[in-house]
C-alpha cells in the first residue's frame, strides 16, 4: 500500500462501524415507533367493567393452566 | 503484517469488535432461554411487545458482557481462549467498553420497563448488576464455588421473559431459573477438566485448581443427581407436561450416566484418551439445556391446541 493511498484498511473500518451504528439507531427507531404504536392502540379497559373483558390487546389470558 | 499490526494500535476498531463485546454466543443462550420464558407464561403478549421485550432482554445481557470484558481484561489477555477478545487484542480501549456496557444497561432497562413492565426490568437491572458487581468483581476470583454463583445470573433470562408476560415472579419462573442455575456448574466443570491451563495461568481460582481435579470430579456428579429433581419436578408444574417428562427423563438418564463416567475415571485415563468423556459430556450438556427448554416450548405449543400438560 503506498503512502498516499486514499482508501486505508482504517477507512474501511470506520465506514463499517458508521454504517452500523446507522442500522443499528434506525432499527431501535422502528422499533420504538411499532411500540408506541401498539401502546397507544391498546383499548384500556372501561371502568367497572367485568376481569373478561379486560386486556383485549395485551395480558390476555390464553386461558390455559390452574 | 505491519500493516495491520499499526491498525491495531491506532484504536479504530471496526463494528464487529463492539458486536464481540457484548458477547453475542451468550447472547443466543440469552434470546433463546428468555423467549421460551415468555411463550410459555399462561399469559399471551402481543407479538411487537414481546419482540422488544426479547431485544431489550438481550442488549442487558450484551451490556454485562461489555463490562464483564471491561473488569476481566486484565485477565482475558492471559488466558488462551480468551485472548483475541477486543480489548486484549487492543482494538478497543477498556474505557470504551465500560461506557458502552453502562449505556447499554440504562437503555435496556429503561425500555423494558417501558415496553413490558417494571417487575420485569427490575429483574434485568438485577441480573446485569449480579454478573457484573457479585460474579465478576467479587466471587470470581476469590472463590472455587465462583461457577456455582456465577450461574445465577445466566439463569435469570426465562424469569425475565415469564415476567414480561405475566408482571410477576411464580414456581414455573423458579423452576426453569432452578434449571439452568444448577445445570450451570456440571456443564462449566466439565469444560474446565479439559481446558486446564488457562484458568490457572490466570489466577482464577477454578474448582479443578484449588481442590484438585478428583474432587471436581465427584462435585459434578453430585451437581448432575442434584439436577435431577428440578428437571423431573419442573415437568409438574404448570408449565410441563408428558412430553416435557418423558423427554427430561432420557436427557437426564443421558447426562447422569455422563456425569458417573467422569466420575469414575482418574486423570491418566483421561489423559489417555484426550478427555474424550469430558468433552462429550460437556457437548451433550448444551444439547441437554437447550433440548429441555425446546421442550417447554413444545409443551405451550400443545396446550394452545388443547394438548399437553397436567391441568
Amino acid at each position: 500500500m503506498t503512502g498516499l493511498a486514499p482508501e486505508h484498511e482504517i477507512h474501511r473500518r470506520r465506514f463499517g462501524r458508521n454504517l452500523g451504528l446507522g442500522l443499528a439507531l434506525l432499527f431501535f427507531v422502528i422499533l420504538v415507533f411499532a411500540l408506541t404504536i401498539v401502546k397507544v392502540g391498546e383499548q384500556p379497559a372501561p371502568l367497572g367493567a367485568a376481569p373478561a373483558l379486560q386486556g383485549q390487546a395485551h395480558g390476555q389470558p390464553k386461558g390455559q393452566g390452574g | 503484517m505491519a500493516d495491520i499490526r499499526v491498525d491495531e494500535q491506532s484504536g479504530e476498531a471496526g463494528f464487529g469488535d463492539y458486536v464481540a463485546l457484548l458477547k453475542p454466543r451468550v447472547m443466543s443462550l440469552v434470546v433463546f432461554t428468555a423467549l421460551v420464558g415468555l411463550l410459555v407464561a399462561p399469559v399471551s403478549v402481543h407479538p411487537v411487545i414481546a419482540f422488544a421485550s426479547i431485544v431489550f432482554i438481550a442488549l442487558g445481557g450484551g451490556a454485562s458482557g461489555a463490562l464483564n470484558m471491561w473488569w476481566d481484561s486484565d485477565i482475558d489477555r492471559v488466558m488462551r481462549r480468551t485472548c483475541a477478545r477486543p480489548i486484549p487484542a487492543g482494538r478497543v480501549e477498556p474505557n470504551e467498553a465500560l461506557a458502552l456496557g453502562l449505556g447499554l444497561s440504562i437503555l435496556s432497562v429503561a425500555m423494558l420497563g417501558l415496553a413490558a413492565n417494571w417487575v420485569a426490568a427490575g429483574l434485568l437491572a438485577f441480573t446485569i448488576f449480579f454478573y457484573v458487581v457479585v460474579y465478576s468483581m467479587w466471587l470470581k476470583r476469590t472463590t472455587p464455588q465462583n461457577i456455582v454463583i456465577g450461574g445465577a445470573a445466566g439463569a435469570f433470562p426465562p424469569m425475565i421473559g415469564w415476567a414480561c408476560a405475566t408482571g410477576g415472579i411464580s414456581v414455573e419462573s423458579v423452576a426453569m431459573f432452578a434449571l439452568i442455575f444448577m445445570w450451570t456448574p456440571p456443564h462449566f466443570w466439565s469444560l474446565a477438566l479439559f481446558m486446564k491451563d488457562d484458568y490457572s495461568n490466570a489466577g482464577v481460582p477454578m474448582l479443578t485448581v484449588t481442590h484438585g481435579r478428583k474432587s471436581a470430579r465427584t462435585h459434578i456428579l453430585v451437581y448432575t443427581l442434584l439436577l435431577a429433581p428440578v428437571t423431573i419436578g419442573t415437568g409438574f408444574t404448570q408449565i410441563g407436561g408428558g412430553v416435557y417428562l418423558a423427554i427430561a427423563t432420557l436427557l437426564h438418564a443421558r447426562f447422569l450416566w455422563g456425569a458417573w463416567q467422569i466420575w469414575r475415571r482418574d486423570e491418566a485415563a483421561a489423559i489417555a484418551d484426550k478427555y474424550k468423556v469430558e468433552r462429550k459430556t460437556f457437548r451433550f450438556s448444551l444439547i441437554y439445556l437447550a433440548a429441555l427448554f425446546a421442550a417447554l416450548l413444545a409443551e405451550a405449543g400443545l396446550h394452545h391446541f388443547g394438548f399437553g400438560g397436567w391441568w
